[in-house]
């Protein structure tokens, strides 16, 4: 029983952190129909910078400041100087991504070496909380923290998309971006703007995932396969769809993992699979 | 969501397929042949053999893009699948499980691959387009992370290990000649298999498909049938190329299956040119060159941003690769044809 609860815990944990990572990976879906494989390169290097700036600072919090405005920085930087040139060429957009994966990647590796980094949240986020008196379940505070974060951030990004201005010009986009140009708003402005948010978001759920967990190359291809995963399970395009299919994924990998060990990808798998046999367009998306 | 161009569609088959071959044709073949006869083992083997079976699985992957408008990021897992299989089914000096004879071994191995590419293709062509790489992508991950952490088939982290490689006829087919003239008929009989159904009745309507799908479901044709043949088909290609990789090496592990070999098969087939089934060999010599090369300009660590730099240019300068580059210099130098045709094919992949 205890088992169970800290699995479900544990695996609601690692939800809250694949819907941190792929939310954004979404939106930019949803809006550009850009698939950026490189989201996987963007929380691990967010994660390093994160990393980077509270060990100089002494600040946990810094550091997740500017593994976010780090990775947004760069998203833009992406958007603008790459993505724009070839509007609308999904192909060559996504094979670009892919070679900046390769690229970034390596850079890392030499920049940062193969050693798995770690570092804590202040201390007042971190030890134990116990939840349960019979059986007696602890729970690390700072997991609950991020857990709670993730929601905030999920109500945030639902309050962002449809009660503002902006979102409502997002939602427009998604839906159909030749009106939306046509309508006087400058879709590149709008286009750059989301692209640094979902940037953002990889990179903030790197620190606060690389504190929860570890810092390590490799990371970047199993956040990719989660993001993947979440939309293709979730819908593309759709928040909520991130959060649904984050809670599957999560839960499938973490009670997979305690109660069949060596055979916990295949409820991930099998899950996909599912998904796509009853509706292709994911359990939120839209029909295309 | 396709993004090759009508224009691609090779011509109708003619009947006096001798008319086809050209003086170029004959010199290649010829050069092919002769190779081993004057290179040494390292280049009859690392670069010569690598490439050959490096550009079948690669030819795999043009097959399903250029043909059927599918980019799978599968391929390399599914010739991976081919190479464990032989490694369960047949002999290997880490984890013996059956221990079959070769013959035995490498027909199960295959139809496994097979069944497996089948399956991918049924879950993948439900969904269409750029869909198509995100599921495939995150199917040969799967894969890779279930063959680390299974150790009852896939044996974990440390994969299969002292593989023999075929024998017979008097010969060790893992020696250098032997091996290299194994791998130049499989890549042979791949490539004309290529091209021959890219004429048949099959790769016409696999290509109208790619062009139109709606209008081939209107006409009547079972579009995800054809589709998940196409699978099939480039499943059977990879799982033969699959053979060849784990023999040369005589191992297999998670670790092939990676997804750095995964994207090497695609970097290959878009270097090369996904628009005819010369370009994943030309692509394939040009990345094992450069692997093999490259250590001498740039440190060997850093051989990934080499590479990925190369990929980048290529995909930023000629969506076709260096078939695309090739084509746009004559060209221009013909002052004839437009190049616009070419780069529209990219533009195209936003219709439904």
């Amino acid at each position: 029983m205890k088992l169970f609860i800290l699995t479900v815990m544990n695996g609601m944990t690692l939800a809250a952190l694949y819907f941190l990572v792929a939310s954004g990976f979404t939106l930019v879906f949803g809006l550009m129909r850009n698939v950026n494989l490189a989201h996987g390169s963007l929380y691990l290097l967010g994660a390093y910078v994160g990393f980077n700036v509270a060990d100089w600072t002494g600040s946990w919090f810094l550091g997740v400041a500017a593994g976010f405005l780090g990775m947004a920085v760069v998203g833009a930087i992406l958007q603008v100087v790459i993505f724009r040139r070839m509007q609308g060429q999904d192909l060559r957009q996504t094979l670009v991504t892919i070679g900046l994966s390769i690229v970034m990647a390596d850079l890392m590796l030499a920049i940062w070496g193969g050693n798995t980094y770690q570092f804590d949240p202040p201390s007042w986020l971190s030890g134990p909380v116990q939840l349960m008196t019979a059986p007696v379940v602890k729970y690390p505070l700072y997991r609950l923290v991020l857990f709670a974060s993730a929601i905030v951030i999920g109500v945030g990004l639902w309050l962002l998309l449809n009660k503002t201005r902006i979102g409502m010009m997002i939602r427009a986009g998604v839906d159909d971006r030749g009106m939306l140009a046509a309508s006087g708003v400058n879709v590149q402005r709008i286009f750059t703007i989301t692209f640094a948010l979902g940037a953002g978001l990889a990179g903030f759920a790197g620190v606060v995932g690389g504190t929860a967990l570890s810092i390590a190359p490799g990371e970047d291809t199993r956040y990719l396969l989660a993001s993947l995963v979440v939309v293709i399970v979730g819908g593309m395009g759709s928040v909520t769809g991130a959060a649904i299919g984050a809670i599957l994924i999560g839960l499938a990998e973490q009670l997979g993992l305690v109660y069949s060990p060596t055979y916990g990808v295949v409820y991930t798998f099998l899950i996909m699979v599912a998904v796509l046999a009853f509706r292709p367009q994911g359990i939120m998306g839209k029909a295309a | 969501m396709s993004w090759a161009t009508t224009n691609a569609a090779p011509k109708p088959a003619t009947p006096a397929w001798m008319k086809v071959i050209r003086p170029q044709h004959v010199l290649v073949a010829l050069f092919l042949i002769a190779y081993p006869l004057v290179a040494s083992p390292f280049w009859i083997v690392q670069i010569g053999a690598q490439s050959l079976f490096l550009g079948v699985i690669a030819l795999s992957l043009m097959f399903l893009a250029g043909y059927g408008g599918m980019v799978s990021l599968s391929q390399m897992t599914v010739a991976g699948v081919a190479g464990y299989m032989v490694a369960v089914f047949g002999t290997n000096s880490t984890h013996p499980l059956f221990g079959w004879p070769l013959w035995v071994a490498v027909p199960i191995a295959i139809v496994i691959a097979v069944a497996f590419a089948i399956l991918i293709g049924i879950i993948s062509v439900r969904t269409a387009g750029i869909y198509t790489i995100m599921i495939t992508l995150a199917i040969g991950v799967a894969v890779f992370y279930f063959a680390q952490q299974n150790y009852a088939i896939f044996n974990g982290h440390s994969g299969f290990a002292g593989l023999p490689g075929p024998e017979g006829f008097g010969l060790n087919w893992r020696d250098p000649m032997p091996f290299y003239y194994m791998s130049l008929a499989v890549a042979a009989a791949s490539y004309l298999a290529v091209i021959y159904l890219a004429r048949s009745t099959f790769g016409l309507t696999l290509q109208a498909i790619r062009d139109n799908a709606r209008r081939m479901n209107a006409l009547g044709f079972w579009v995800n049938l054809h589709r998940v043949v196409a699978h099939a088909v480039a499943g059977l290609i990879a799982a033969v190329g699959g053979l060849l990789y784990v023999w040369m090496n005589g191992r297999v592990s998670p670790g092939t299956i990676d997804i750095g070999p995964v994207i090497d098969i695609l970097v290959i087939a878009v270097i090369g040119g996904l628009r005819h089934p010369v370009g994943p060999f030309i692509g394939a010599v040009l990345f094992v060159l450069m692997k093999n090369f490259a250590i001498d300009l740039i440190s060997p660590e850093r051989f990934n941003t080499f590479i990925g730099l190369i990929f980048l240019a290529i995909v930023l300068v000629s969506p076709d690769g260096l078939l695309g580059l090739w084509r746009m210099a004559s060209d221009r130098f013909k002052a004839a044809g437009s190049n616009r045709q070419w780069s529209n094919s990219w533009r195209n992949n936003n219709s439904k």
